[in-house]
């Protein structure tokens, strides 16, 4: 025996480098999250500084007079007439007014090119809305073209980028802005409208109710189904082969890449069961395939979690099993299922590929008001817009991004309020 | 009328006192007045075999204490009387076991009748995360017992009352159950069970997660329910066995080795086996 060491010292020795070990452990852990954090905070300040700006839009003011011989019409009750009238003829006429030195057929175009092709759909909505503004006149702020927009917040940023702007343009913009007549204001109809080919039309709205028809139908449909199937796997089904074969394959299922369930998809829900495409019943039968192996395997680990002496208690007592499951178990797991429910969903949210293969990346400018209406989702809409040409859509997919970020936010956090609610301590 | 199976190799207990292979259970197994008789009894886990033919009967309100070193069986063999090794995989009980003369494991009979004519208690107090109230009344509730709000009030307060929990409880029955001391929960649980009016109790070592004074209280309050109750408690502590129960019953590597009033157990007991238990030759 080697006693040139006492025990205490040993210990002594060891402790250091335990310590060390322990420091360095803590060290690493405070970099993984600092760098985590950075990861978060860079994305949000690109998407925001990108985004913002979408939320604010150029408009121009005009005094519009309502001529009835401009627009070609007489009687607004008349549709035929409605179909056949020339509303852009309305801010059209009042830009003339504004610059009456414009005479020259390529600069009248430039001139026109100032706002938005639905400008004159606007003031007919307007008209619509109050008909008695026909033969009268008014001063309206009218929404600008997308590059117009996009020229005139770069400009204010000090950072002019008239690419696709002419001189006139320019000095018009310059004009207009030293007397007051354009200036930025909230972008509702990026909250209001469809998508658009213009950008300075195009809105959210049609992509957020495609979403929310979409995950709608996606969470009633997986979890009943996947509770269910979780409490008869764990609760009562024999432990044999059988069950084995379905939860490891339950759980290959979780691993399965989402664009197989949307080739699924079109084979069984479209091509067999002849579903329509694009529609949110279709999106949301796929994001249920695709959600149910996520809310069985967590709401497995949420019954497993449920302390047995609780089941043997409501046993002994002589509940039956579907006693016992449904007035102790289900509720002491209901917290975990929740959360399982969620993530979920939030995955559903966030998935694009699946719904290329459906048909839910059409073009589609009109809001859908159901289950049944052709759709798209948010996330297929940020693909979208991503993917156009004009630069104006940069800001708005950063927006969109935006948009889909607060709807899993407010989604996350009603979640973890409604777990808060239904968590019991024992 | 034995059918006995080759034992796995047994850990050497003690080297002069083994256990033999065919030997009966020594003592008075027997009552004249039997709530519950058990016959040739044999449970399994899967291939290992837990309890080794057990003959054995429980009196009308008698409380019959059953002991003996970890491991031996006596838990197993508690369960089987209410059925809840059913709920154990692999888990399969061989023999008569009868109350009032009906066979238990008949396939007609139906577990949830019996859990309700045969209460139980466990180890660990487990009270249902809900109020207090909600606790003594799931029982009621779930097998319809009360037709009335007012009648389920009474059997709470009545069944809180023979647990005597209820003065220490009543100024907050809407409270949560698991708020309660580890005493109070358990006789929480005691209460539940008894308020479905069982006709027997089985007790699974009811005080070993309990302090002596809790304890204490749990003794005094089995011996009151034994006016009324049949009572079958398993424990580890021999003074706890003494203090409350009428007969003894001694178990030994799954083997039920000698059943004989509590006071014989303890003073005069006739199997070598029990005597080196009870003086704490090993345990």
């Amino acid at each position: 025996m080697n006693n040139s060491m006492t025990n205490l010292e040993k210990i002594r020795k060891s402790l250091s480098r335990r310590n060390r070990a322990e420091g360095l452990f803590r060290w690493a852990g405070r970099v993984a999250i600092f760098l985590g954090l950075m990861a978060v905070v860079v994305l949000f300040v690109d998407i925001i500084g990108k985004g913002h700006g979408a939320f604010r839009i150029a408009y121009i003011e005009l005094d519009i007079d309502y001529d009835p011989e401009k627009i070609g019409i007489e009687n607004l009750s008349d549709p035929q007439q409605l179909a056949g009238a020339d509303w852009q003829a309305l801010p059209k006429a009042a830009l003339n007014k504004q610059f009456p030195g414009v005479t020259s057929r390529g600069d009248k175009r430039s001139l026109y090119g100032l706002i938005s092709n639905g400008a004159g759909y606007d003031l007919k909505d307007r008209l619509m809305a109050n008909p008695l503004l026909l033969g009268d006149q008014e001063r309206v702020w009218i929404l600008t073209d997308d590059d117009i927009d996009t020229y005139y917040k770069s400009w204010l940023a000090g950072e002019p980028y008239a690419a696709r702007l002419t001189d006139k343009q320019v000095e018009w913009i310059a004009e207009l802005h030293e007397q007051g007549k354009i200036r930025l204001q909230f972008n509702a109809n990026f909250f209001t409208r469809g998508d658009s080919r213009e950008p300075e039309q195009a809105g959210i709205r049609g992509a957020l109710m495609g979403s929310l028809f979409t995950l709608a139908l996606t969470l009633i449909l997986s979890f009943p189904v996947g509770v269910a199937a979780a409490i008869y796997l764990e609760e009562f089904a024999p432990k044999n082969g059988w069950t084995d074969f379905i939860e490891v394959n339950i759980n290959n299922l979780a691993a399965v890449p989402s664009i197989i369930f949307g080739l699924l998809g079109l084979a069984i829900f479209i091509n067999f069961f002849h579903v329509p495409r694009s529609v949110p019943i279709v999106g949301g039968l796929v994001l249920t395939l695709m959600t149910l192996p996520t809310i069985i395997i967590s709401s497995r680990a949420a019954i497993k979690s449920v302390p047995p002496s609780i089941r043997e208690a409501a046993l002994g007592m002589g509940a039956s099993k579907y006693q016992m499951v449904l007035h102790h178990v289900l509720p002491l797991a209901m917290p975990g299922m929740l959360t399982g429910a969620i993530i979920g969903m939030a995955q559903a949210l966030g998935e694009s590929a699946p719904l290329l293969m459906i048909g839910m990346v059409a073009f589609i400018v009109d809001i859908p008001g159901g289950f049944s209406d052709p759709a798209t989702v948010l996330p297929v809409q940020i693909f979208l817009w991503a993917d156009s040409p004009e630069r104006a859509f940069i800001e708005k997919t950063s927006a969109a991004i935006m948009v889909l970020l607060s709807f899993l936010i407010v989604m996350n956090a009603s979640a973890v309020w409604l777990r808060k609610r239904l968590e019991r301590r024992w | 009328m034995n059918v006995q199976r080759e034992t796995t190799a047994k850990p050497a207990v003690m080297d002069t006192l083994e256990i033999s292979e065919h030997q009966a259970t020594v003592g008075n197994c027997f009552s004249d007045n039997a709530k519950m008789t058990m016959r040739n009894v044999n449970v399994f886990y899967g291939e290992k075999q837990a309890i080794f033919d057990v003959n054995v009967d429980i009196a009308k309100n008698e409380v019959i204490a059953m002991i003996g070193p970890s491991g031996c069986g006596k838990s197993t063999f508690l369960r089987s009387l209410n059925r809840m090794n059913d709920t154990v995989e692999g888990c399969r009980v061989e023999g008569d076991v009868r109350m009032d003369g009906e066979d238990l494991y008949a396939p007609k009979l139906d577990v949830v009748e019996l859990r309700a004519r045969v209460g139980m208690v466990f180890q660990k107090p487990n009270p249902f995360p809900k109020s207090i109230y909600d606790n003594v009344a799931y029982g009621p509730k779930i097998h319809g017992l009360a037709d009335t709000r007012v009648d389920l009030d009474e059997i709470v307060e009545n069944s809180l009352r023979k647990a005597s929990l209820w003065e220490e409880v009543k100024e907050r029955l809407h409270q949560s159950g698991t708020g309660l001391s580890g005493g109070q929960q358990q006789r929480l649980c005691i209460a539940r069970a008894i308020a479905v009016s069982p006709e027997v109790i089985l007790m699974d070592e009811p005080c070993s997660a309990l302090d002596p004074i809790a304890t204490a209280k749990i003794e005094e309050l089995i011996e009151e329910l034994s006016e009324n109750f049949t009572i079958a408690i398993v424990t580890h502590s021999m003074q706890q066995a003494a203090r409350v129960s009428h007969r003894t019953a001694y178990f030994h590597l799954g083997r039920l080795i000698e059943v004989n009033p509590t006071e014989q157990v303890f003073t005069m007991p006739e199997h070598d086996l029990t005597e080196a238990y009870i003086t704490g030759r090993f345990g």
